[in-house]
């Protein structure tokens, strides 16, 4: 036993939905109650080995009708994945690939290849559970991150940092922590040796390894003296004494809000590096862990936020609107914005809450009343009652359901003069009913 | 970019795609050895019991009734109109050596043998440095006597960790855990609960630099893309919609404020533009040229703007193939800095605007073999206005000696002596308040008195 506490309450539906927020991305009709049968350690199995992928509902397509083109038109990149969020059988392998695309946060403004990005995912996706070194043997090789960090540029007569730092500082020990400048010299050295070349029309091509332009000689990394090459490198920063707190910390972090306590990190770092680097059983404890079920709410990222939505009202894919519209609330999946990943602590303010409600208009769209042709009660309590059945009955606080209340009782009032406005404000006041539920607080964290 | 093929609908993404691309970027997740981000006070993600946005301090002021907001404009408009200070940061750590050349120092072009730029306006103020061709711009407004030049600005200790070393001049400390930024501090001295305006991002985020501990401020794209829609509400009942959802948690009740504030510029419904500028600025896909001339609408306007951020265009971490990319975002920076000081001066309000350009470190002197350039440390800074001082912070400390042991520049200015110089001349306040041990450094210049 690794040590790590592990949650003990009831595990009901309302713990399997927040479960399936933080290991997926929210629940279908039906799921939340179906995890809780499980019961935790089940419910825990079933997210971590998932079985074979089956996808639910429509294929993704474009306004016209058209399937998607991921790697060719620009944001389908982020329209195919955020499908593959919304109709996956195996939520926690794409919330994996999510974590990993921030944490070795790629972005296709340096790559230039929507194929070379998908790739990358497909890598994240692969072995997003699997074991944390060859992540990063893989991750170190791939033809995304050698064009994203330079890798490809780095050589024995040219040796450039960028890989060799951000490695140790973003992905593998914490900035300043078991390494010096010195060392981000060395660690560019032992990198070197990854070509590639580019051609007209086609663009960078070949990737490989050539000797030729690897740095043979003699480098001090860690103050440790060998002809490093790139596969020690990745080595020795997995097996570097700082690196397993790292890790378990950033990992942590993208399930629970709050830090891990003492007894709960230094559990979890040797369940980690006795496990050689293992990463589900590390997943695996964090998400049993009390501080999930018992902590505070933890602020959906946009992405999460989207496909959130989308899922429980049971609807696919079928516009491009969503590209720019989570751009607009800060996350063009493909797109992060810097090597140090997306921002979480600064998900809302006020140009992104603006996002966020355009995203909930865009995602209740469709299912918009016609005032002209769709009689609903001239009834405040039976409205607001109408607009939580149609989110499935979410638990609001006191202040928004003041505030919905507020808003019923004066909306419906301006139409106590005219019998057609008692006729069309009704269904009005539920349309906005239903878009105030979705820019609420309640559904802005889970 | 690649072409887009299914381009339908998305002609206003490829717009914001663009737009987000060179936006402000956030300081990156919390981890070990990394500084805790400015303005949250809170662990990642978290969020307190009380719910959604209560813990979001840069959101304070929460507390307020909501019929405040509607004096606090009140009182806003009535207000002396005062200085604006205005901060737009080079993200990724811009190339010094090649934005002012030291072309007259002999070792430049045994370092930079591909990337040495060669020719073009000499400084007066340094016979060695001369102007890329790019920032022709700033440069013609050197020539007024508008801009002040700061050659190797920077700290000692210098961190070359892009996230460390942002952080450090957000906060305006080399402090990983201070995580307040020093225009918000700034802001928690002068600033009220009721102007979210008066601390505003053009950017998709809010910038750090700007994050507060009491008193709330804003982020937005553009002063006339603040709008809000929910099909088949419209009318009366569309009122009362928009006139709740402030209430639904402290961030859209800034929300809601800032949409009052910004109504005046809106698109009219007949398709008037919100705001027309008395100067022409560049034409780019990039938003930058029209953030600038929004916000010299908004200043003109009377709107309570006080300090501002903006992110410029460009791609400034050039490890390879510099030499273009660089040229790119400095041409159209400085080509929209020009044209927004022109706007300002053709409204006469030129005055009370002074524009900060900086980046978080320089870049090494020797170049590496991707004809690109690694992190470095001391790197250039500009202040532009009519009433900067037009007197050079520092000096360029030359290749020769000038060079710290990792090959970086060594900085002859320091920027928290810049920013208490700017906080004591330009908004007079007491920097001591503001910037950690500010009576450690001397104070520059900076502002013509």
């Amino acid at each position: 036993m690794s040590g790590v506490a592990a949650y003990g309450g009831a595990f009901g539906p309302a713990q399997a939905e927040r479960l399936l927020w933080r290991a997926g991305f929210g629940p279908r009709r039906g799921e939340a109650q179906a995890l809780a049968r499980l019961g935790l350690d089940g419910a825990i199995h079933a997210l971590t080995y998932p079985g074979r992928e089956k996808l639910v509902g429509h294929a993704p397509h474009d306004d016209k009708g058209r399937p998607l083109a991921p790697y060719d038109a620009w944001g389908h990149d982020h329209l195919w994945w955020l499908d593959r969020m919304i109709r996956t059988s195996r939520p926690l392998v794409e919330r994996m690939a999510l974590v990993w695309h921030d944490w070795f946060a790629t972005s296709n403004d340096g790559v230039g290849s929507q194929r070379l990005m998908l790739n990358q995912n497909q890598l994240f996706r692969e072995r997003g559970l699997g074991n944390f070194h060859d992540l990063l043997l893989d991750v170190t090789r791939d033809p995304a991150m050698l064009l994203w960090l330079n890798g490809s540029d780095n050589s024995k007569y040219s040796p450039n940092e960028n890989y060799g730092r951000e490695m140790m500082e973003l992905f593998t020990l914490g900035a300043g922590r078991g390494y010096g400048e010195e060392d981000v010299r060395q660690n560019a050295r032992a990198l070197t040796g990854f070509r590639n070349d580019w051609k007209p029309n086609v663009g960078d091509v070949d990737f490989r390894y050539d000797p030729k332009y690897h740095d043979t000689g003699v480098k001090t990394l860690f103050r440790k003296r060998g002809a490093w090459t790139w596969r020690d490198s990745c080595r020795m920063c997995v097996t570097h004494p700082d690196h397993a707190s790292f890790f378990v910390q950033k990992m942590w972090s993208y399930f629970v809000p709050t830090p891990p306590d003492a007894a709960t990190a230094s559990g979890l770092q040797r369940l980690y590096v006795q496990g050689k680097y293992e990463i589900r059983p590390v997943v695996s404890a964090i998400l049993k862990h009390p501080a999930l079920y018992t902590g505070p709410p933890m602020v959906k990222s946009p992405a999460l936020y989207t496909a959130g939505l989308l899922r429980r009202l049971g609807r696919g894919i079928d516009t491009t609107s969503w590209v720019w519209l989570d751009s607009l609330a800060g996350q063009q999946l493909f797109y992060p914005p810097n090597v140090g990943g997306w921002d979480d602590t600064r998900w809302l303010d006020t140009a992104t809450w603006r996002g966020r409600w355009w995203i909930a208009q865009e995602a209740l769209d469709p299912y918009a009343l016609d005032p002209g042709k769709r009689p609903e009660p001239y009834d405040g309590a039976k409205l607001i009652q109408a607009a939580l059945l149609f989110w499935r009955n979410p638990t609001l606080a006191a202040p928004s359901t003041a505030a919905l209340q507020q808003f019923t009782h004066n909306a419906l009032g301006d139409a106590k003069s005219e019998k057609w406005k008692q006729q069309q404000y009704p269904p009005m006041v539920l349309n906005a009913l239903r878009h105030l539920i979705a820019t609420s607080p309640e559904f802005q964290a889970a | 970019m690649s072409d887009c093929l299914h381009c339908d609908g998305l002609s206003r993404s490829r717009m914001l795609h663009r737009a987000i691309a060179e936006a402000g970027r956030g300081l990156p997740s919390i981890e070990p050895g990394m500084p805790l981000p400015a303005g949250t006070g809170l662990s990642r993600r978290a969020f307190l019991a009380g719910g959604l946005g209560a813990a979001l301090a840069v959101y304070g002021g929460s507390r307020l009734g909501l019929s405040a907001f509607e004096e606090g404009i009140a009182a806003a408009a009535t207000a002396t109109p005062g200085q604006v200070l205005v901060s737009v940061f080079l993200e990724g750590g811009a190339d010094g050596l090649s934005v002012l050349s030291p072309q007259g120092d002999p070792l430049y072009t045994k370092l930079r043998p591909q990337l040495a730029l060669s020719g073009g306006t000499p400084l007066t103020e340094d016979a060695r440095l001369f102007w890329h061709p790019a920032v022709g711009g700033i440069a013609q407004l050197y020539g007024e006597q508008k801009v002040t030049v700061m050659p190797a600005v920077g700290y000692t200790h210098p961190d070359q960790s892009h996230f460390t070393s942002r952080h450090y001049w957000e906060v305006g400390a080399t402090d990983t855990h201070l995580n307040t930024g020093w225009l918000g501090r700034y802001l928690d001295v002068v600033g009220t609960e009721d102007n979210p305006l008066q601390g505003v991002s053009f950017d998709d985020t809010l910038a750090p630099a700007l994050a507060t501990a009491k008193v709330p401020v804003a982020a937005i794209t553009a002063p006339d893309q603040y709008d809000f829609y929910s099909n088949n509400v419209w009318g009366e009942v569309e009122e009362r919609m928009l006139e709740t959802f402030g209430r639904l948690g402290p961030v859209a009740q800034q929300v809601d404020r800032l949409r009052n504030q910004l109504l005046p510029f809106r698109a009219k419904d007949d398709g008037t533009p919100g705001f027309q500028s008395p100067v022409p600025y560049p034409k780019s896909d990039d938003p930058f040229p029209n953030k600038l001339a929004g916000l010299a609408a908004m200043i003109a306007a009377g709107l309570p703007l006080h300090v501002v951020a903006l992110s410029a265009p460009g791609e400034y971490d050039t490890h390879s193939d510099e030499a273009g990319a660089l040229a790119d975002g400095l041409q159209l920076t400085a080509d929209s800095l020009l044209a927004f000081q022109r706007d300002l001066e053709a409204r006469g309000i030129a005055d009370r605007v002074l524009v900060h350009v900086w980046s978080e470190f320089g870049r090494r002197a020797q170049e590496n073999g991707s004809a690109g350039t690694d992190h470095g440390a001391a790197g250039t800074g500009f202040l532009i206005g009519t009433r900067a001082s037009g007197q050079m912070v520092g000096e360029f400390p030359g290749l020769q000696s000038g060079l710290d042991d990792d090959g970086n520049l060594i900085e002859t200015a320091d920027f928290r002596a810049v920013y208490s110089a700017l906080l004591e001349q330009w908004l007079d306040t007491d920097a001591a308040a503001i910037i950690p041990s500010a009576k450690t450094f001397p104070r520059p210049t900076l502002v013509k008195s």
